[in-house]
């Protein structure tokens, strides 16, 4: 089973790396781009027996730092 | 005064702030990230500057869930004074032992000066030895350095004076231009600019030497 998990910046934490990344459109002639917000996917393979709620607990401790980033779980 | 200056992977500063400890009358001791337990008797905690586990994930999630940092946080419930600096402080609020977390510079460059800072409270350990308001200058150098809390709890901060240094030309897009912040009983600090570079006369700057002698002064007595 694999598990992928979103991390993206919550809404109203400033992320300037997707303004980068807006910007650099922009310059290439993109301009159909309101807005732009970066973030990360982490997989993972899960062994036998292992649950979602144990992946849940996984983002909480770790994966992602809930204080600036919230998360979602996709489970193939 | 017994203090322990933590070691992970990626560490680059640990010699800088055991040496700026000793010159001020610590007894020093440097531990690594895999050990369990702080020694014994220890009253200071110093986290330092650098890049552990190469700021994997996120800027310093990685060393607050090793071994030694349970006892850190054993160590600050208990009463005890931690110093944070630069990736200390992105460790310390992993660890949810300081409030907020350190974003990207808002500029997207890694910054390496020194900044001018206002000691926004004489009220700790490690700022008694200025006076609040008193600007002084120490250098930065990070990338992740954008200090992030909501409202509510940067209104929290400065309502228990908590803020322990600001920039005085905000060089980062950090809120509140909050470059340093204290625990609610003032004994865990986490600041970006680092102190243990601005110590001795060969460093161009001593604006550093007083938080030091501060925190020794306090801790002689305890």
């Amino acid at each position: 089973m694999k598990a992928r998990v979103h991390v993206m910046l919550k809404d109203g934490v400033l992320d300037p790396q997707g303004a980068a990344v807006k910007h650099a459109l922009g310059a290439l002639g993109f301009d159909g781009v309101d807005g732009v917000r970066q973030g990360k996917v982490i997989e993972l393979d899960l062994a036998d027996g292992a649950t979602e709620t144990q992946v849940g607990e996984m983002c909480e401790k770790l994966l992602a730092n809930t204080v600036i980033e919230s998360y979602e779980i996709e489970i193939d | 005064m017994k203090a322990a200056v933590i070691q992970f992977p990626g560490s680059n500063c640990d010699r800088d702030m055991a040496v700026a400890l000793e010159k001020s009358g610590a007894d020093v001791s440097i531990v690594w990230h895999k050990d369990a337990a702080l020694p014994k008797g220890v009253d200071l905690v110093a986290i330092p500057g650098g890049f552990s586990f190469g700021d994997y994930l996120r800027c310093g999630a990685i060393a607050a869930n090793s071994p030694i940092c349970n006892a850190v946080v054993d160590h600050a419930n208990a009463g005890g004074y931690v110093l944070g600096v630069c990736n200390g402080f992105q460790i310390l609020t992993e660890t949810g032992l300081l409030p907020g977390a350190l974003l990207r510079n808002a500029g997207l460059k890694y910054i390496c000066r020194t900044v001018g800072l206002k000691v926004e409270t004489s009220n700790s350990a490690y700022t008694e030895g200025y006076n609040a308001g008193a600007e002084i200058g120490v250098p930065i150098a990070h990338h992740d350095g954008n200090y992030f809390a909501d409202d509510a709890t940067i209104a929290q901060l400065k309502g228990e004076d908590r803020v322990a240094f600001t920039y005085t030309d905000n060089p980062n897009g950090s809120r509140g231009d909050i470059a340093g912040i204290l625990s609610e009983n003032r004994r865990v600090l986490g600041m970006m600019p680092h102190p243990e570079r601005a110590y001795e006369d060969a460093h161009g700057n001593t604006d550093g030497q007083r938080l030091f002698a501060g925190l020794m002064a306090q801790l002689a007595n305890a």
